[in-house]
């Protein structure tokens, strides 16, 4: 791969450059190392994997119900396999890959690095976190095995209490193992940037992935209980009958909901805010700039974090709750979303006076902007509250949080995952195949949620098996769109996997991006930094880092 | 948003027959998709805006042209400006909607009514002329029709895409939608609220007949007994009546003309008495006890289905005044509607 003149990649000579002699993955040998590790870039990994695993089995589940709705009849297999489906794609998607993805991963991996700290605070509870990850996705599994569950990933009351034969407390029991997961994580993250920040790196010297992670955090901690709370509760329903949401017994259906979208409004903000972060750092390094107004963005997250805990009725809107209380949430939602335009502005005009190259992150990250735009706006519909009467429980929401949640997350996993991938492997991936797969990523995508908004103001309701036929041109365009897609998400899974051992050899900074995490060595030591690092700069200082390489080049020189 | 009437309805003719927009057959229909032309307006906006400040940026600043970056820290005059300009279009966006939420919320007040129960899998509908449906309703053109709904297991969700109304149909409690049909045809309803096996299939079709037609219809669909007539039979087999004579010395309170009432409760409160407090009074007698009277009614909770209750409770509304043979007339335009008994009948 030879750098052209538009990239600044800077690579070390291949002819002469191996790997560093001592790094993380070689630190020790055998797979209990890897079980009993305490090390948050090797825990890193183990999430990479089994998220991973956990993506293409949601993945394929898309697939199914993509290929099931090609047709109008419900032909390929029966309404309660197809309920099924859904709920395993749900259920996967959302608790196994969507929240733990960003900061499972990355944020293991960079968090004490980009802090200048040897490890995460509690490394023992961290490895646990995976423990308990890896036991919730072996419930799912196990719910899955044993035949299914067909209660959507919503788990609503009282279908899947009173109505529903299957393995709803399995699938119940793995989502409150996760949830804990998750808790653990964000109580690490919290106790981490509160403690563990080396000398001179302020709240204000943090990197945008650390602030965007830090607010996630503090969401995962505080709603993922309520989220517990709503699952046991279910679980007791549904074993003994207590009629907390029997209507029969005194009793409130709606009572679920409100626990319910308690949690699992501010999860949405605990899966977009870590992608946002990544989107930071990458359009802050190839474009060689400070992200404009920084302390903006910062902030930001912590306001989409507060916010979004106040913002869970406007999934009820058409559910009989009083027409003022409607007024308030509706306001309050389009509140929320303020935040959100001010980073996408402000993440444009970082690109302004900037000196732009695209490697595949920036692609990724070019994606996330539109598609997180077009998620955000068509947002803005679901929050008016007269426009969401007719398009709730439609495709229009099902297009939405996808262009959301795929479009923007998934966009900023892969980016981040592109960025950072050098730094974690110390190698670098194939660069034509990457920008290639990225488009087709895009392409694809619209392809497939794009019709959906049409068809969601046509009327078609989500979590339909069969539909009238005057739908199925639209369907089709889906589903072939769902196909280009899936062979977007393949091609990275193939070239990473190859670049492990056949890649060009990264050197510590091939981006030349400011963080700490590429002044250290890639894949770097167990223990991160030689001595502690002593921070005398803002993030993303790029004169600064002008400076360092210039002194270095004179003293080696 | 002020479109001239002819431009208006030749927009809609084309994305009509462009089949990919759903026709307008309500007098709401205009009014949603006015504010989603205007959504849809603001999302282009915003899209071409980032996309074109992207491309723009991308071209002038790329590394060739523009090798070394300028460090800018921020701008508190362009940060503002976009806090507070996406502010000021969401609030439009804020007020738009909940004017159009309370227009399709608030029903008017000369809406004739229609009762629906959801259960796994299938709509009923039931007419107060006694007339019953599945999967079917059938409406006349031009006249308010509220629905009021309620769930006998899961939470289902009534809609009518054509019409632009969605209402979710609860377990244990009533919940209201009305429209105002403006073009006779056969349009979908769906349950749109994920309800189990065969969710997919509750699939109903509302016809929309011209007034003729529709009385032509209530005419030949009739069962020969009103739910008000049903629920009289109904409130002398459970004995309601041995309690609620109407007479002084009865040990429950008299029901004529309670509805629509405000009730005075021995724990003090006060209660307007609608459908909802009705269904709750029969199912929760403890919880409303009218002032004057002893606790002595017994719950009546799993001893008569949601089609019981709503003949319940039409029959106890009918109690007021001459209100059922309003509503019978007015609603199925029969001519063998209930006859009307003396005691019931107040002038």
């Amino acid at each position: 791969m030879s750098a052209t003149s538009s990239t600044i990649l800077n690579l070390p000579d291949q002819s002469t450059a191996t790997l560093p002699k001592k790094n993380y993955i070689n630190a020790e040998h055998g797979l209990l190392s890897w079980l009993f590790t305490g090390d948050h870039k090797r825990i890193a990994m183990l999430y990479l994997i089994s998220i991973t695993f956990f993506f293409f089995i949601g993945g394929a589940f898309a697939g199914l119900i993509r290929l099931e709705l090609l047709t109008p009849q419900p032909d390929l297999v029966a309404s309660d396999t197809y309920n099924k489906f859904f709920t395993m794609h749900g259920i996967i998607m959302i608790f196994l890959f969507l929240v733990p993805s960003v900061p499972a991963t990355l944020g293991n991996f960079l968090i004490p690095i980009m802090l200048g700290a040897k490890d995460l605070a509690f490394p023992k509870i961290n490895l646990l976190s995976w423990y308990l990850y890896m036991a919730g996705g072996t419930f799912t599994l196990a719910a899955l095995v044993l035949g299914g569950v067909d209660t959507g990933w919503t788990f609503t009351t009282p279908l899947s209490t009173h109505y529903l034969n299957t393995h709803v407390i399995t699938a119940a029991t793995a989502i409150f193992i996760a949830g804990f997961s998750s808790i653990f994580t964000g109580l690490n993250f919290i106790v981490t940037i509160h403690r563990m920040r080396a000398p001179g790196m302020t709240w204000f010297r943090m990197p945008l992935f650390v602030w965007s992670n830090y607010a996630a955090s503090l969401l995962m901690v505080l709603g993922t209980p309520v989220l517990a709370i709503a699952i046991v509760l279910v679980a007791l329903e549904r074993t003994f009958g207590i009629g907390v949401f029997d209507p029969t017994k005194g009793g409130d259906p709606l009572l679920f909901q409100h626990l319910f979208w308690f949690y699992s409004h501010p999860a949405v903000y605990i899966m977009i805010l870590p992608g946002m972060g990544v989107i930071s750092e990458v359009i802050s390094t190839f474009s060689r700039k400070r992200v404009f107004g920084y302390t903006a963005v910062a902030f930001s997250s912590v306001a989409i974090a507060l916010f979004g805990f106040f913002v869970w009725e406007h999934h009820m809107f058409i559910m009989g709750v009083s027409n003022y209380s409607a007024l308030v949430f509706s306001l309050l939602t389009m509140l929320v979303a303020v935040p959100s335009a001010i980073k996408i502005f402000n993440w444009a005009f970082t690109l302004q006076q900037g000196s732009i190259t695209f490697e595949t992150p920036m692609l990724y990250a070019f994606g996330f902007l539109g598609l997180f735009t077009i998620g955000g706006l068509t947002g803005v519909f679901l929050g008016s509250l007269g426009m969401d009467i007719h398009l709730t429980e439609t495709y229009f929401i099902v297009a939405h949080f996808h262009f959301v949640m795929v479009g923007g997350m998934l966009m900023a996993f892969l980016s981040g995952i592109h960025f950072w991938w050098p730094k974690m492997t110390g190698r670098m991936y194939p660069e034509s195949l990457s920008k290639l797969a990225a488009v087709v990523t895009f392409i694809g995508f619209n392809l497939t949620f794009l019709p959906q908004f049409i068809l969601g103001y046509l009327g078609m309701p989500r979590r339909y098996h069969a539909y009238p036929p005057e739908f199925q041109v639209l369907n089709v365009l889906s589903t072939a769109g769902a196909t280009v897609l899936g062979v977007g998400y393949l091609l990275p899974m193939l070239y990473l996997a190859w670049s492990l051992k056949y890649g060009a050899i990264a050197g510590n900074n091939p981006w030349q991006a400011t963080g700490l995490e590429w002044q250290i060595q890639s894949p770097p030591l167990t223990e991160n930094f030689i001595e502690v690092p002593i921070v005398d700069h803002e993030a993303y200082d790029y004169e600064w880092l002008a400076h360092k390489t210039q002194h270095e080049v004179t003293t080696v020189g | 948003m002020h479109i001239s009437p002819v431009l208006w309805q030749f927009l809609v003719k084309w994305l009509n027959a462009s089949a990919l927009f759903p026709r307008e057959a309500s007098t709401i229909a205009p009014y949603a998709d006015e504010l989603y032309f205007f959504l849809i307006l603001i999302t282009i906006l915003g899209l071409l805006l980032v996309g074109a400040l992207l491309l723009v940026f991308s071209v002038m600043y790329r590394k060739e042209k523009h090798p070394v970056a300028t460090q800018i820290e921020g701008s508190t005059l362009l940060e503002a400006t976009w806090t507070i300009i996406p502010l000021a279009i969401f609030l439009v966006c804020f007020v738009w909607g909940a004017l159009l939420y309370f227009r399709i919320y608030n029903p008017p007040t000369n809406a004739m009514n229609i009762y629906v129960v959801g259960k796994q899998w299938m709509w009923k509908a039931e007419h107060p002329g006694g007339q019953h449906e599945i999967n079917a309703l059938h409406v006349p053109m031009g006249r308010p029709v509220q629905l009021t709904m309620i769930s006998q297991d899961v939470f289902h969700s009534f809609s009518i895409p054509d019409f632009r109304v969605k209402r979710e149909v609860i377990p244990g409690r009533y919940t209201t939608v009305w429209f105002e049909a403006t073009a006779v045809g056969t349009y979908h309803i769906f349950c749109t609220q994920y309800c189990g096996t065969k969710h997919s299939a509750m699939i109903g079709e509302v016809t929309v007949l011209t007034p003729e037609d529709y009385q032509k219809w209530t005419q030949q669909s009739t069962s020969g007994m009103s739910l008000a007539q049903n629920g009289e039979r109904l409130f002398a087999s459970m004995g309601c009546n041995a309690c609620h004579s109407g007479n002084a010395a009865a040990r429950g309170p008299n029901l004529a003309g309670v509805y629509g009432s405000k009730l005075q409760l021995a724990n003090g409160s006060q209660v307007l008495v609608n459908d909802a407090y009705l269904r709750d009074a029969i199912l929760n007698p403890s919880q409303h006890v009218t002032a004057g009277y002893s606790p002595i009614m017994p719950t009546y909770q799993g001893q008569i289905s949601e089609d019981g209750l709503i003949d319940l409770v039409e029959y106890v509304k009918n109690l007021q005044t001459n209100y059922r043979v309003q509503q019978t007339l007015t609603t199925s335009q029969s001519d063998q509607t209930a006859p009307i008994t003396p005691e019931m009948v107040k002038p």
